[in-house]
């Protein structure tokens, strides 16, 4: 059988929207989404679902969108991904689930994402999204944090009857889909609806509610709650600490990115945050979180939206699908170069950053090759705004203020990886706030993984825990 | 939750609330602050709990008005709920248990200052205060203050009230005048805080100053309130807002502070002229 080609995914202009904060990829028609399912081999083993951490039936539901059967498909997938509008649009499928497709051997494996982007897109236009009926437990479950991870674990209890409360210190729920992926990549008002199905299922949303401030785990218990599952994520953005990252105009990119699509300052002045972005932009970084920034700053007016990056194209975490579209849009990669200090003028402001040339020596830990400086080989790049986008970490504020907690000395808490339990009894946690910053999918999955065993704890009558 | 229970005009540019939110007023500890955002399209800003009440759940701000967030919030009225209010913040303020301590406050600075001198009332600490203003109708919470301090100094730059100068020269005279203090606590202006520990660096006094950078989310979370303290980089919502006002690099604050003057203008005009349905 002659091997098709993938069907492309319609996309934006990259030269409009470089200007624009609209959705880039557009999404498959009903004739793609069939086309595109029709190439797969419905494979008796099935690897693909082997690189999904949720186990998505991946055949079963691009099976019924070949029959048209748009509705049983996204019941399909829901049955194990309960945020599927998401995941299609930000998994970074090309090492997961279509890693693993049959067909990338000779050619393109399917477009796994973009189908399951598909039918939760026709869901939410036509569907019905059913709230199943529940018998109440009577048993209250306390998580913080309404990231991926929060969420997921406690949607997954409320539909095993529990009464959940999500604690979010923030006055949107969501985490980092909410503050840190802008607009142009997954639209807030599908985050929003995949919030409401959770509300909808009888989760109560707690906002402006800081865990360890407004109230501590402690006293959380001591309100009735039989279990607490900590998804708080992994917030603290990490500097270089090198001479002049205080001047205006260096920005963290959780600050740039909450600035932007939080508190939506690219609507400016309509919205009452600002934001200086200017025309030389260069993100420190190579992750979707620099990818997000740099093509933030491009759609804020950037004439040069650069990329500064100490490793090689191959190491760049990003998802190969943004690295594409940054491309497209003009970003500019200088990679091999790492900062070494930043410049300004008398008022305070960034007008340019060292770098200096890397090169890449021996393997390191992470199995990478670890990058080291080229002695002599500084150079200087001019920039108006400078935005570090190195990694984050977990928020200490938790493990400081409850008793019996432990962590990693870099922030991660420690659990159980079987059943998300931490050190102190009752109390579960997942997601970034365990594993640093990973992915939304690897986050709903130690969501379900807790919610499972918070449910055999809670419903065993067990009291040793 | 978030209601204006009572509003008070203490001078044309400062105004007090106090707000049921009985979480936070429950937990709160002076020195802490909260964050707020008035309505959807609104900035999150942070005010100092500048009292609370644990048994009616209720908190006071005072604030000054100073751009849009600040003059939109002071056309709430009672009964109004302001649409977010998140806390406490920031690290409870290190106060002594003993001692002499001398508490400097300039303009709406006092308001978080009064926390403190309330607390070290309550722990018998004997307290002198200095509280200015550039003119005498700008002087807020004088009765409070006086309730709190053994021994209270009001400053107006213009002189139309008590001693003609800045809180920093009163402090500097007290001081020459061989009075003797424990640790200072000043919060006011920057410019006024920097003057303080200038006053007082010499003589070797501990100065506690509260930092007041921009922030966004208070929490830890964007690194938009670092300041550097000693050659190190702090996050002032987490690490403060009181630092050691001999160890902070002020030019670098001030600057910092500084970074949005033009994008303030503009948002006050845009409300101004686009305004209406927001009520300016
Ligand atoms: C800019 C950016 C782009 C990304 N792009 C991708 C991508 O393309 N694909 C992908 O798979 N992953 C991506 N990621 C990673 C992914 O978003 C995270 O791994 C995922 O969101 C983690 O989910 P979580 O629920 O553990 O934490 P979070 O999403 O961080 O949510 C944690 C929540 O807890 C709240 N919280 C924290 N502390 C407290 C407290 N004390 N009390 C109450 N609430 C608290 C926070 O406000 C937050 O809402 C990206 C991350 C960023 C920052
Ligand atoms: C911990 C802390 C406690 C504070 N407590 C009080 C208080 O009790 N009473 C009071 O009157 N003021 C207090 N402030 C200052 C107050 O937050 C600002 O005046 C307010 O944010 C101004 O917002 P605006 O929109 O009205 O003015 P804008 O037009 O935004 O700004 C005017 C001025 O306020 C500063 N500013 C702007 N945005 C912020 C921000 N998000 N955070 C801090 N400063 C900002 C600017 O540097 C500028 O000088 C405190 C600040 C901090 C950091
Ligand atoms: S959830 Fe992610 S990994 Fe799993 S099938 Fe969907 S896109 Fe692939
Ligand atoms: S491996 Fe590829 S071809 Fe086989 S079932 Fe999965 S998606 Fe279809
Ligand atoms: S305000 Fe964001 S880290 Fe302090």
């Amino acid at each position: 059988m002659a091997v098709k080609k993938r069907v492309e995914m319609p996309t934006q202009d990259p030269m409009i929207r470089r200007t624009n904060f609209d959705e880039v990829a557009l999404g498959y028609t009903e004739e793609m989404a069939r086309e595109e399912a029709s190439r797969c081999l419905n494979c008796k083993k099935p690897l693909c679902v082997e690189g999904c951490p949720v186990s998505v039936d991946i055949p079963r539901f691009i099976e019924l969108i070949k029959e048209g059967k748009f509705q049983d498909s996204i019941d399909v997938v829901k049955s194990t991904n309960s945020l599927p509008a998401i995941c299609g649009r930000v998994c970074p499928q090309e090492n997961q689930c279509e890693a693993k497709c049959v067909l990338g051997r000779r050619g393109d494996p399917i477009a796994i994402g973009r189908l399951e982007r598909f039918v939760a897109d026709w869901e939410m236009a036509h569907g019905k999204s059913e709230i199943p009926n529940v018998s109440k437990t009577g048993k209250k479950v306390a998580i913080v944090g309404a990231g991926p991870a929060g969420l997921t674990c406690g949607g997954d209890l409320a539909k095993l009857g529990y009464d959940v409360t999500i604690f979010e210190s923030l006055h949107e729920p969501g985490g980092v889909l909410m503050y840190g992926i802008p607009e142009f990549r997954l639209p807030k008002s599908i985050v929003k609806t995949e919030v409401d199905y959770v509300k909808k299922l009888g989760v109560n949303i707690e906002l402006d509610f800081i865990v360890g401030r407004t109230l501590t785990i402690d006293e959380i218990f001591a309100q009735g709650f039989e279990a607490v599952f900590v998804g708080s994520g992994a917030g603290l953005p990490m500097f270089m600490h090198i001479p002049g990252e205080n001047l205006n105009g260096v920005y963290s990119a959780n600050e740039y990115l909450t600035r932007i699509n939080l508190m939506k300052a690219y609507l400016f002045p309509e919205y009452d945050t600002p934001i200086v972005s200017g025309k030389k932009v260069v993100v420190v970084g190579a992750g979707n979180v620099a990818m997000d920034s740099v093509r933030c700053a491009l759609r804020l007016g950037a004439e040069k939206a650069m990329i500064v990056y100490r490793r090689g194209r191959e190491e760049m975490p990003a998802r190969a699908e943004e690295i594409h579209h940054a491309e497209e849009e003009g970003v500019e990669f200088h990679l091999l170069a790492n900062p070494v200090r930043i410049f300004g003028n008398d008022k305070g402001w960034v007008t340019s950053i060292e770098c200096i040339r890397m090169e890449l020596g021996e393997p390191d830990e992470s199995g990478r090759r670890r990058p080291v400086p080229i002695p002599g080989s500084e150079f200087v790049m001019e920039a108006d705004t400078v935005v570090m986008a190195l990694g984050t970490s977990p928020n200490p504020i938790i493990v400081n203020t409850t008793d019996g907690l432990s962590a990693h000395s870099w922030g991660g808490l420690i659990v159980d990886e079987e059943t998300g339990r931490t050190k102190r009894p009752r109390v579960w946690a997942g997601g970034d706030a365990v594993t640093g910053s990973a992915t939304v999918i690897l986050a709903m999955g130690a969501g379900k993984t807790a919610a499972k065993d918070i449910h055999e704890y809670l419903s065993s009558g067990s009291e040793d825990w | 939750m978030n209601e204006i229970v009572h509003k008070e005009i203490l001078t044309p540019v400062t105004k007090k609330i106090v707000v049921n939110a009985p979480l936070i007023a429950k937990k709160a500890q002076p020195g802490q602050f909260v964050m707020l955002r008035i309505r959807e399209e609104g900035e999150r800003i942070p005010l100092t709990i500048a009292d609370y009440d644990r048994d009616a759940g209720t908190i006071t701000l005072i604030y000054q008005e100073v751009g849009l967030t600040t003059m939109l919030l002071g056309l709430m009225e009672v009964n109004d709920t302001i649409m977010d209010v998140a806390g406490p913040l920031g690290l409870p303020a290190e106060l002594p248990e003993s001692g002499k301590v001398v508490a400097v406050g300039g303009g709406v600075g006092v308001a978080p200052l009064l926390p403190k001198c309330k607390e070290l009332h309550l722990r018998g600490v004997n307290l002198t205060s200095i509280i200015g203003a550039r003119s005498h109708d700008l002087i807020i919470l004088e009765d409070e203050m006086r309730e709190y301090s053994d021994d209270l100094h009001i400053c107006t730059d213009d002189g139309s009230r008590g001693f003609k100068g800045f809180v920093s020269d009163k402090l500097k005279e007290l001081i020459d005048d061989g009075m003797t203090m424990d640790e200072v606590i000043a919060i006011g202006p920057m410019l006024m805080m920097k003057a303080v520990c200038e006053v007082t660096r010499e003589h070797g006094i501990k100065t506690w100053v509260s930092m007041n950078p921009i922030m966004v989310d208070g929490t830890g979370m964007c690194g938009a309130c670092r300041v550097s303290v000693g050659g190190q980089t702090k996050f002032a919502c987490v690490d403060g807002p009181m630092f050691d006002g001999h160890l902070v690099d002020w030019d670098e604050a001030w600057r910092r502070a500084n970074a949005y003057t033009e994008q303030e203008a503009i948002a006050v005009e845009h409300c101004r002229c686009g305004g209406g349905n927001n009520g300016c």
